[in-house]
């Protein structure tokens, strides 16, 4: 076999550009060229290697040999000692700050990376459309030692000891969930997996499904066990045909191969699962809802008690789990309680799955153990905003949850963290947001979302929201006072007080959030009636600077409505009466002489 | 396809398939196909994929799976090369996937687009 050939891979990440990243590609070609080895040698640029605020980084192949902020002036360096001699530039290794130790390879700085996949274990890896894939990768193994070793308690015994809470948002312990639905003694019982996914820009357990189905229905065999029930429910909405096509097939591969059915594995043990479709109601993600729902009825919720594990699914008592929750539980069997309780905070286990969306470099999804800080988040595996811009909040918990600010930054994730910063940990979803965004327009996008999603059964959700939703209107208008401030925050809080479901009772957080932290943009809006982002589209004027202006007649043309008016050469004006604020000169301006005011 | 009967015997299936996926070194493939790969034409990659690489004669599996949660360079692809470690590209359109087959596939060439590997794994 022919010696492997050596290969520098620059990192191409915008945060490592920004870095002066180009400048030591063009320096180590230059380098190269010097010493006439360009032919021989490829230089090539790569994604974002999740370590940013180490960047610049470097990468010698083979050897696989990591170089850490790497300056331009460091390629002479890397080329005549690393490249021509095989020395390592020692002082360019990577020191684990606690040890001091250089790790030089990439397979061990492995470790220090931030994200571990548990959930999404097998997603990308294995064909979901073929079972024997899945088995091939520690598919169903779990369940043939709880079908055979372990008795219902001590399945419960282990997902309790592991600490997995929830991930759906409310974070409850499963553990404990299910030896409720266990301890509900009845003839019938029902696993429920709630894969109604509503939250703007959350999309985890849609990868999930789609990725490795067969994740979701090992641990709801493995649930049914525990709790002694024989039939599952998966309630999955209609818009993700392509996780209902794949599960789909999985079920009945499943079925096929005797893992689903009557006497699986051998061990007398029955159980089915079969598909309930949503139709996209964002209020069906509540338990009480979704059952209503897959039982044919309006998808209402009622108040618990009853709790589903006592009274749900047609009375019967009812496990409801969601996707990501189910993801966890075969991993946990196989590799124990303790290892899972390992990883996380005192008080929330393991990792969990974010969706990164908004103003972020790398968008995407990504697994991360609890605990770790926001900024370790957006700055090292997100790759830092976009643009170079500032960083000025990130929503969790979609609609239901509230933002965090600079303030948070190095705040530990986790259930409880969030929830007392005014947050909540929500489904996952975390959209992040630079310094052009106006945070009344943020809270009211949220409030749209909830008005039209509220199903109308208790008036605190079905008139309070709109309400909220119009004196949001208002402000973001210019119209309103400092005293719409203090009916904002009272009648968030009562609707958060009175309302019947998790709908209702999270739905004015972000409100309430953006609120405390970003009271003075709130101000600015009604006492100065400024948006200091400058999105409020009634709140700004376009104004064009006659110095800076030529009279180049490019902003009267591309104008739609015809605003723009003045002569050749001679400074142009804005009436600011018909002027529809879409910013179509601004763009087209190549004189800056175009402003919001 | 025959029901499995036993834990022991779904250990012999996991060999077997063991042995079907991984036993053989080849060139192997995967091309990530869940819904943010496939709104970014993943699936023409896959197709352009099986077909370019039985005209060149290069024996490899291409797999279709689901998303890795690259979701900012889709479509995203995995190519391991017998006894090396597999290398994601991302931001694969036809002419980088032809680049690919052409200087990674065939010469162990990299080429522009690696994603580095940023998690670790459990098993």
């Amino acid at each position: 076999m022919p010696r492997e050939k050596m290969q520098i891979i620059v990192c191409g990440g915008t945060s490592c550009n920004g870095n002066n990243g180009e400048a030591v590609i063009d320096n180590i070609r230059l380098e190269l060229e010097a010493n006439a080895l360009e032919n021989d040698i490829r230089v090539v640029r790569s994604g974002c290697f999740g370590l940013c605020t180490m960047g610049p980084i470097v990468k010698i192949m083979p050897g696989d040999t990591i170089y850490t902020k790497v300056t331009p002036d460091d390629a002479h360096e890397i080329v005549s000692e690393h490249i021509m001699k095989g020395r390592k530039v020692e002082r360019l290794l990577y020191k684990d700050p606690e040890g001091k130790k250089p790790l030089t390879t990439e397979k061990e700085l492995t470790s220090h990376k931030k994200q571990i996949r548990i959930a999404l274990r097998n997603c990308g890896i294995i064909n979901p459309e073929n079972i024997e894939d899945a088995i091939a990768h520690k598919g169903y193994e779990a369940l043939a030692t709880v079908l055979t070793e372990l008795k219902p308690q001590d399945v419960i015994r282990i997902i309790k000891d592991s600490g997995l809470r929830g991930r759906g948002g409310g974070g409850f312990p499963t553990g404990l969930k299910w030896e409720i639905a266990y301890k509900n003694k009845s003839d019938e019982k029902y696993v429920v997996c709630n894969a109604d996914e509503g939250d703007p820009g959350a999309f985890m357990d849609r990868s999930v499904l789609e990725g490795d189905p067969h994740a979701v229905l090992e641990a709801m065999i493995i649930c049914g066990y525990a709790i002694e029930a024989h039939n599952g429910l998966i309630y999955i909405r209609a818009e993700y045909p392509l996780a209902v096509a794949r599960l789909k097939s999985a079920i009945q591969q499943a079925r096929d191969y005797g893992l689903l059915g009557k006497d699986i594995l051998g061990t007398g043990f029955d159980f089915d699962i079969d598909i309930r479709y949503g139709a996209g109601a964002f209020v069906c993600g509540e338990e009480t809802a979704l059952i209503h729902s897959m039982e044919g009825l309006r998808g209402e919720p009622t108040v618990k008690p009853p709790f589903p594990a006592e009274s749900g699914f047609r009375g019967k008592p009812t496990n409801v789990n969601n996707v990501e929750t189910f993801a966890c539980i075969s991993p946990i069997i196989l590799k124990g309680a303790a290892w899972f309780a390992g990883i996380g905070t005192e008080k929330s286990k393991g990792t969990k799955v974010f969706a990164l969306a908004g103003k972020i470099n790398n968008v995407g999804l990504i697994e991360v153990p609890m605990g770790i800080t926001l900024r370790e988040v957006i700055f090292e595996i997100g790759g830092g905003i976009r643009k170079g811009k500032k960083f000025k909040a990130a929503q969790t918990g979609g609609p239901s949850g509230g933002c965090l600010t600079e303030k948070h930054l190095d705040l530990p994730i986790d259930f409880d963290n969030l929830t007392a910063a005014g947050s909540m940990m929500g489904s996952g979803g975390l959209i992040v947001m630079d310094e052009d965004d106006c945070m009344v327009s943020v809270a009211k996008f949220f409030l749209d979302f909830t008005v039209e999603e509220s199903c109308g059964k208790c008036s605190p959700c079905r008139i309070g929201n709109k309400r909220l939703h119009e004196l949001l209107e208002h402000i973001t208008k210019g119209k309103g006072t400092l005293a719409d401030l203090d009916r904002l925050k009272n009648m968030s809080l009562v609707i958060k007080d009175t309302s019947l479901c998790g709908l209702g009772q999270s739905s004015p957080n972000p409100v309430l959030s953006t609120l405390t932290n970003f009271r003075d943009e709130y101000e600015a809006h009604v006492t100065l009636k400024k948006c200091p982002a400058g999105k409020c589209k009634d709140l700004m004027e376009y104004f064009i600077i006659s110095a800076n202006c030529v009279g180049c007649t490019a902003c009267a043309r591309v104008c739609p409505v015809g605003a723009i008016t003045g002569e050749r050469k001679e400074p142009h004006l804005i009436n600011p009466s018909i002027c529809i604020k879409c910013g179509a000169c601004m763009e087209k301006c190549k004189f800056d002489a175009i402003i919001i005011q | 396809m025959k029901k499995i009967k036993s834990p022991e015997e779904l250990k012999k299936l996991k060999t077997e398939a063991l042995e079907r996926l991984y036993g053989k070194e080849k060139i192997r493939v995967r091309v990530h196909m869940g819904t943010s790969g496939l709104a970014s034409g993943a699936k023409e990659i896959y197709d352009f994929l099986r077909l370019e690489l039985e005209k060149r004669s290069i024996e490899a599996d291409v797999i279709g799976t689901g998303d890795m949660g690259y979701s900012f360079a889709e479509p995203t692809i995995e190519v391991k090369r017998p006894g090396e470690t597999p290398v994601v590209f991302g931001n694969v359109d036809k002419i980088k996937a032809d680049e690919i087959i052409e200087k990674y596939i065939k010469n162990g060439e990299y080429v522009d687009g690696i994603l580095p590997v940023n998690y670790q794994s459990i098993y």
